[in-house]
């Protein structure tokens, strides 16, 4: 069992996504930093998509109660077990009574927390990712238990990997989306050159962006949407849908952000810098 | 046949666009190429469709999309679907409560039509609405064809707790909130039905492609199927449709 004495700001359960339910509106959630998370579940030798604590701007303090292994990586926040700091990607034994506990943010904002073997949490439409309503719970709060199976004999593989090095990358590689062939020179030119920061609504649904460019009338029937869809608004404000974003909308998909981008967006917070870097679509090979 | 256009869409996913038209015989042709992808053509383990208006996009959930590759086998597909096969749609007649309790935009809406509630109400009831999409929040349905006498614009500002249940109309569309959510439309009455049901294996009962049609209930009736539904007793109104 590990147990929040605090929670954090927001911190959620997240696994690879809930699939299989886009035509009924239902988003994939799970990780927003999937870069991170797989390499952490990679490290502790579990499935791809076992599921992990996904930590936002502010960190739990919690006991585990159960021998187990552990690993945790994203944004740099100081984190400490049993009041000695320990570095990410990089696995570490727990024992019944370890304390854990999360510092200050320096640099990202979403780190992960991930245990062999994973949380047993309610799974609901084939996923543990929390979506409210999907899932009874919206975050965790303070107090919460999580259930793992005790592990006592894992010799990993490999002891840690480098540091990503996403945290510092402000160039997101796009590729063109559906409507790309509808804007003009000028927007095409503003999105391509211009230096855009993240808004204060930033959120596991959407990233808005506090730069505008030219606005359209561009009018389409409501279609589908991806996590990493830019919509491009009548009033030219951009809305990046991330991974609880609506499954269908209206504007205009101008571009496509990459998985990678994805996951380096996953990083910023409140006015952080962002480009955007054209892809050919050339280059989606398989 | 239509003229189908396909456009890359990242690296998972790829989009197939009909005539950009609300209209039946573009929904009809696109789900009858949806069924077409899923009984001969697609791993349905690997992809995810997603129909809406005139539109699928196609999802890959493990593996890169090759643009070139499956844009020449959808043209081939589409050219080779049989246009004969249907899929069985089904007419949905949903319970709405009117009541003031519920409908609180209802007399607003009345006055700025220069309309009784009680022709507002006839007027919601009288069609048989096409699902053209579901997408916005899980279970909520894009409708089409909402009596256009109905035409009424969004409030001015939205609130930001509508009601679960609520079912509102805006400019042409009428829809239910299948959630507790912001939003901008006007309130008219709400639905006893839950649109989402998470605790179901599937938890939309409605499909793209459904008809829907609303008729008015009473409060007690209201009350009386949401404890048939806790109880797992209510009974969809449900009937083939078969244009």
């Amino acid at each position: 069992m590990l147990k929040l004495l605090k929670s954090g700001f927001f911190t959620t359960i997240q696994d690879g996504g809930r699939f299989g339910f886009l035509r009924q509106g239902v988003p994939v959630s799970g990780f927003m930093d999937a870069a991170t998370a797989i390499k952490l579940n990679k490290l502790l030798e579990n499935e791809p998509h076992t599921n992990q604590l996904e930590i936002t701007m502010t960190g739990p303090t919690a006991v585990f109660e159960t021998p187990s292994f552990i690993c945790v990586g994203g944004a740099e926040m100081f984190v400490t077990l049993n009041n000695e700091p320990i570095e990410n990607f990089k696995v570490y034994r727990v024992n019944a009574g370890d304390i854990f506990s999360y510092g200050k943010l320096e640099k990202g904002f979403r780190s992960y927390l991930a245990i062999k073997g994973g949380f047993k949490t309610e799974s609901v439409l084939g996923s543990t990712s929390f979506y409210n309503p999907i899932t009874s719970k919206r975050a965790l709060k303070d107090l919460d238990e999580l259930d793992y199976e005790r592990n006592d004999l894992f010799e990993p593989k490999d002891l840690s990997y480098k540091k990503n090095s996403s945290l510092n990358e402000h160039v997101l590689d796009v590729y063109q989306g559906p409507e790309y062939n509808q804007l003009n020179e000028n927007q095409l030119e503003s999105l391509f050159h211009q230096d855009f920061k993240v808004a204060k609504e930033n959120n596991r649904m959407a990233y808005q962006l506090e730069e505008t460019i030219e606005g359209h009338e561009i009018s389409m029937l409501t279609s589908a949407t991806l996590p990493g869809t830019v919509q491009l608004t009548p009033s030219g404000k951009l809305i990046i849908l991330m991974k609880d974003g609506q499954t269908t909308g209206g504007y205009p998909r101008i571009l496509q952000l990459s998985d990678q981008a994805i996951s380096a967006l996953s990083q910023k917070k409140s006015r952080d810098i962002l480009n955007f870097k054209l892809l050919s679509n050339l280059s989606i090979e398989v | 046949m239509f003229a189908i256009t396909i456009k890359p869409f990242g690296l998972h996913a790829i989009l197939i666009e009909w005539p950009q038209h609300v209209k039946e015989e573009i929904l009809d042709d696109l789900l009858a190429f949806e069924a077409h992808l899923k009984n001969n053509c697609l791993d349905v383990n690997l992809w995810e469709l997603v129909p809406s208006y005139n539109s699928i996009t196609l999802i890959n959930r493990h593996e890169h999309v090759h643009y070139e590759q499956i844009s020449i086998a959808l043209k081939k597909w589409y050219k080779s679907k049989n246009t004969q096969v249907k899929t069985q749609k089904y007419l949905w007649r949903l319970p709405v409560c009117y009541d003031e309790e519920f409908g609180i935009d209802l007399q607003e809406v009345a006055n700025k039509l220069s309309k009784t509630p009680g022709q507002i109400i006839e007027e919601h009831t009288a069609n048989t609405l096409t699902v053209y999409g579901i997408g916005f929040l899980p279970g909520f349905m894009y409708l089409g064809g909402l009596s256009p006498t109905l035409k009424v614009p969004r409030r001015s500002s939205p609130r930001l707790n509508v009601s679960k249940g609520s079912v509102g109309i805006a400019g042409e569309q009428t829809g239910i909130y299948p959630q507790t959510s912001p939003g901008g439309w006007n309130i008219i009455g709400r639905c006893s039905v839950d649109l989402f049901n998470p605790k179901e294996e599937n938890p939309c009962f409605v499909k793209v492609g459904d008809k829907v049609q609303f008729y008015p209930i009473t409060r007690d009736e209201y009350k009386l199927h949401k404890i048939e539904a806790e109880v797992g007793i209510y009974k969809h109104e449900k009937s083939d449709w078969n244009a």
